[in-house]
């Protein structure tokens, strides 16, 4: 019994590592998408040389970003069979069919456009090829449509039977589908995807303002980016407001341990801003609270009664302080965003868009903070929903596959070191491709590679690769 | 109750193909990946890689499907067969992000660029020996109690499931040289050839010695291949075989550019309706049917929509993605 739990722990160890690998890259890469679709229709629309290099630009970085999100994503759809077989036999019928869907509808458009969006410029011409980065875009938005039903179901299940053999099976697609949580949940993700990439661009339209580089590339970037953090944050913080809401009546257990309430507050609870939650003593030690603040925020009235984990057996409890942490984490991180975009506003305002050397610094630092958010985020509604995998239906040690626990551990070592040298390596490699400003002439993958391009040698493609790659090697 | 079975047979046919066009598809490119070692030189190398970096990442696809489609259609064979290969699934897995990663990082850096081959072609070896192993694994049997896999943590691992992982190595690397063949010119076709000849050799050898083998694993697979009347279906496939075996040996030998590659598909496409003789209408061989492991109907009328619309229209832009890059590869003239 005690080696069977220990492999669900490991499996669970497993699955958040991979998971939390590969969330980055689909995060990054469905914001870089649309922006990049959006480059290349400034650029036919405008005839503007700058759209057309800062396109080739971020088209190198996505192609790196892309291709470690597939290859974690081909891990992630085999992990459910190998560590959660007991979860695939039994939810198959319902998420099976998600994810196939996902499959035909999405992950096919993007891999058979890639090709011609990375390499067939040349080959198909600027209509054609902007066809091509449209649907690679329009994939990668199909794709977080079906993957976040599928999630949502596994969190709100709706329209479901269960059958002879005790799997659950569509009773409602309709319902299965648009279940209860999941327009909440799409909405929020891909907002926090187009802010991920939005903090991104920005940090390294920043850096070259800050390094005095020349040309108009950074401009471009710095100021779209900054445009979408002043518009796109508060609608995130709405949305999100909504999303908890929606938590709160599906979920309420994950509200009570993103709040802290472990105790019932029958006339107005307090938001806790801060304190260190006991999972033992049931209390938030240290807790700096406004009073009858929580209920204000969850169901708008100072004295609304709210529930505690005290009305949830105990058996069903998510570990609090891991839900409240990573709550505080990403809800933070949302208001400094808010606060970089309205800091922006002013600086352009003032003239000073380009000028001020305290908003550069701060959207540099900031460039990283879309992907701690999504992960706390993440985290957040994962942590929250258990000891359930699909939530007061199935438990987590009963979706686990029978599996030993050194085989789990095994294959866990070697995920973390494989991913650490693959991803690392990654990485360096696109904090490179950023370490270049953009420039003049600007070419795609296709004219950087040997072999990929028209005639250039490896020498000709190490110049063209910038300074910093040639100062390395 | 009949339309029921026909759904289900159905959804056989379309895992069936998926995982047949994953092995059509990646199957080269894998097979590409583990001739890294045969040719040393540099710009061999770029202009391999070149053949199929515009369309590797589709020809992974089939693979997500192929796993997808399996748990969505046939979730119950899903959940045994994955813990019973979690070895060789994730070895393969493991072997698909190096040299998935390979594509792009290899032109990254001049002083990482050997070790991303090796990467490339090592993680191709895997990824194929896995899949192999995988492939003979499940022919062998798989032990079942109730609606969980019952055996232990090592029991793919035997002499045969060995075998049909070698036999994959040597199938993928006809594949790959026979498409080197294709895809380009002079001194790297000609070597090209050379190789195409050795693991055409391979190949058959492996075909053969598995074909002894099968019958061998379960009485079941004696009956149906060499009993009367069965002989007289599954007697055509081994001739069929001879035959193309021939027409490959004869387009070898007048060195042509395209018909290698495609008999070789043909070849694959002979074995691979050997193995469903073999196996149907097991999904789990000896244990759990295709009948048994179905998902509810509703479950396979909902996705059959999706296929019957998506898979002719993934096949259409797949076609043009290998038309936009058709033609030959050469060291600096390719990708105009």
């Amino acid at each position: 019994m005690l080696e069977g739990l220990d492999a669900v722990v490991l499996a669970r160890a497993q699955f958040a590592f991979t998971m939390s690998f590969h969330i980055i890259f689909p995060a990054f890469s469905i914001g870089l998408a649309s922006y990049l679709a959006v480059l290349e229709a400034l650029w036919l629309w405008s005839g503007r040389e700058v759209f057309i290099n800062l396109f080739n630009y971020w088209l190198k970085i996505f192609a790196v970003a892309f291709g470690m999100g597939v290859v974690s994503g081909i891990v992630m759809s085999y992990q459910f069979g190998t560590n959660w077989a007991a979860f695939s036999d039994k939810t198959g019928p319902v998420i099976g069919p998600l994810m196939a869907y996902e499959v035909l509808t999405a992950f096919f458009l993007e891999a058979g456009f890639l090709g011609v969006m990375l390499f067939g410029l040349k080959r198909v011409g600027p209509r054609l090829h902007f066809f091509a980065t449209l649907m690679v875009a329009v994939g990668t938005l199909i794709s977080a449509f079906w993957i976040l039903s599928a999630n949502s179901w596994m969190q709100t299940p709706a329209g479901y039977a269960i059958n002879a053999a005790g799997q659950y099976i569509a009773a409602d697609w309709w319902k299965v589908i648009f279940n209860p949580s999941f327009p909440y949940r799409l909405v929020h993700m891909v907002l926090a995807a187009y802010l991920t990439t939005a903090f991104v661009v920005g940090a390294v339209g920043a850096f070259h303002l800050l390094r005095d580089s020349v040309g108009d590339g950074p401009r471009v970037m710095f100021s779209m980016a900054m445009w979408m953090a002043a518009l796109v944050a508060p609608v995130q913080i709405l949305a999100g407001d909504q999303h908890g809401l929606n938590t709160l009546e599906h979920q309420p257990a994950k509200v009570m341990a993103m709040e802290g309430h472990f105790q019932s507050h029958p006339d107005g609870a307090p938001l806790i801003l801060f304190g260190l939650p006991s999972q033992d003593r049931a209390t938030v030690d240290y807790a700096l609270q406004i009073p009858k603040a929580s209920s204000l925020i969850l169901k708008h009235s100072l004295d609304a009664p709210l529930k505690g984990l005290d009305s949830v057996p105990r058996e069903n409890w998510p570990y609090v302080p891991i839900v409240f942490w990573s709550f505080r984490i990403m809800v933070g991180i949302g208001f400094l965003m808010l606060g970089l975009g309205l800091f922006s506003l002013l600086a352009r305002w003032r003239g000073a868009l380009y000028q001020w050397r305290p908003l550069h610094w701060m959207a540099l630092m900031m460039g990283p903070a879309g992907f701690i958010a999504v992960l706390a985020g993440w985290v957040t509604t994962e942590a929250g929903r258990q000891p359930f995998t699909v939530y007061g239906l199935l438990r987590t040690v009963d979706a686990a596959s029978p599996l030993a626990a050194p085989a789990v551990a095994s294959s866990l070592i070697a995920f973390v070191i494989v991913y650490f040298v693959v991803f690392a390596a990654g990485a360096v490699y696109i904090l490179r491709l950023m370490a270049a400003p953009p420039h003049h002439g600007e070419e795609g993958p296709s004219a950087e590679m040997p072999g990929r391009a028209a005639g250039l040698t490896p020498a000709v493609a190490s110049v063209a690769a910038g300074p910093s790659h040639q100062g390395r090697t | 109750m009949p339309d029921v079975l026909d759904l289900t047979i159905i959804w056989a046919f379309i895992i069936a193909f998926a995982v047949f066009a994953y092995v059509v598809m990646d199957g080269f490119d894998l097979g590409l990946g583990m001739l890294f070692p045969f040719f040393p030189r540099k710009q061999d190398r770029d202009v391999m890689m070149n053949t199929v970096a515009p369309v590797w990442d589709g020809n992974e696809t089939w693979l997500v499907l192929g796993g997808g489609g399996l748990f969505a259609a046939f979730p119950l064979a899903y959940a045994v067969l994955m813990p019973a290969l979690y070895t060789p699934i994730i070895a393969m897995l493991l072997g698909l992000v190096f040299r998935g990663v390979a594509f792009e990082f290899r032109w990254r850096s001049q002083r990482e660029r050997n070790l991303w081959d090796i990467a490339f072609a090592g993680g191709s070896l895997l990824a194929t020996l896995a899949q192999g192993i995988a492939l003979g694994a499940i022919l062998q049997g798989i032990k079942v109690s109730g609606r969980i896999y019952g055996g232990g943590w090592w029991d793919w691992l035997t002499p045969f499931s060995v075998l049909t992982g070698l036999a994959l190595v040597a199938g993928y690397g006809l594949l790959g040289a026979t498409w080197l063949v294709m895809k380009t010119n002079g001194d790297l076709r000609d070597r090209a050839y050379v190789l195409s000849w050795r693991f055409l050799v391979a190949t058959l050898l492996a075909i053969a010695v598995v074909s002894l083998a099968t019958p061998f694993l379960e009485a079941e697979y004696w009956r149906r291949w060499f009993a009367w009347p069965n002989i007289l279906l599954t007697a055509p496939v081994p001739i069929a075989v001879a035959a193309v075996t021939l027409l490959l040996v004869n387009s070898l030998s007048n060195k042509q550019d395209y018909r290698p590659f495609f008999l070789s598909l043909v070849l694959f496409a002979l074995s691979y309706a050997g193995l469903g003789i073999s196996m149907f209408p097991y999904i789990v061989p000896r244990s759990i049917t295709i009948w048994q492991a179905a998902a509810p109907t509703n479950s396979q009328q909902f996705m059959l929509v999706g296929v019957a619309i998506m898979v002719p229209i993934i096949l259409i832009y797949t076609a043009f993605a290998y038309w936009v890059f058709r033609g030959k590869v050469d060291h600096g003239t390719g990708y105009h």
